[in-house]
């Protein structure tokens, strides 16, 4: 930059990083990590219960409004937590721009059709049960 | 300047060839894998809450997909990974405040993160197991 120029310092080197944002992201990540804490727990714990009696006995669990409410909020964390993580994983290592813009949108895509699937499942299984 | 007290006695970068391994590494890259691992098994999930809304049938060709001894190791590794990475990320949001920065704490903290995983894992298979013998 020129002593000259008209913009300033900042100015001049905002919008400049490596993928234009930073602490957002690493908030983020953060956030849901402390709301994992709680979750992982909890979800590991209904797993071991859900998965003992068999097809009647996943579906008590999956109807059941705690577990329920267990699991999306498991899911939606989770999910989101790990789009997050795949996303500092792409940048790190891909550096070619096409290939990386791809990655990162199929990564959101998954991340979402993954959460959008959860949901529905959970909804489903528990209104019709 | 090159033969300067304050050259030669400043701290030189890790280098590829003189890098001592370390437990702290190894939780580092364990934490990538795992995370990464995790993001494959979150399909076994959402496959698994499918199955149960398709029907019996499904449910059961899925349990019986995940059921044989091979499917079983790897849903027991699956659970080391979601185990770990729950650990170790404890320790990282601990690093995040500020504190367990010191070798020791460090070293120790990733000695707990790594044979807590395999503890707790084993625990939770023993458990799932014997009850599933039990029915």
């Amino acid at each position: 930059m020129s002593q000259n120029s008209i913009k300033t310092p900042l100015g001049s080197v905002r919008g400049l990083g490596s993928a234009k944002e930073g602490a957002g992201h690493f908030i983020k990540q953060r956030v849901t990590a402390i709301a994992l804490i709680v979750l992982v727990p909890l979800a590991l714990i209904s797993l071991m219960g859900a998965v003992q009696g068999g097809y009647e006995g996943a579906v008590a669990y999956v109807s059941n409004p705690i577990f329920a409410v267990v699991l999306l909020l498991f899911t939606g964390t989770a999910f989101y937590h790990m789009r997050l993580g795949l996303q500092v994983v792409i940048e790190d290592y891909i550096a070619k721009h096409g290939t990386r813009a791809v990655l990162l949108m199929l990564n959101t895509f998954v991340s979402i059709a993954l959460f959008a699937t959860a949901a529905y499942c959970i909804v489903r299984v528990g209104l019709s049960n | 300047m090159a033969d300067s007290e304050l050259n030669t006695s400043r701290p030189l970068s890790p280098h590829i060839m003189t890098w001592k391994w370390h437990v702290t590494m190894a939780t580092s890259i364990f934490h990538r894998a795992t995370g990464i691992a995790n993001y494959v098994g979150a399909f076994l999930l959402v496959g698994w809450l499918v199955s149960i809304t398709l029907g019996e049938e499904a449910y059961e060709s899925f349990a019986g997909l995940v059921g044989s001894p091979l499917s079983l190791l790897v849903l027991f590794g699956f659970t080391l990974s979601i185990v770990y990475h729950f650990l170790n990320g404890i320790r990282h949001l601990f690093w995040d405040a500020g504190t367990g920065y010191q070798p020791k704490t460090a070293d120790l903290t990733a000695w707990v993160s790594i044979l807590g995983a395999v503890v707790v894992t084993v625990a939770i298979w023993a458990y799932v197991l014997t009850q599933m013998v039990e029915l």
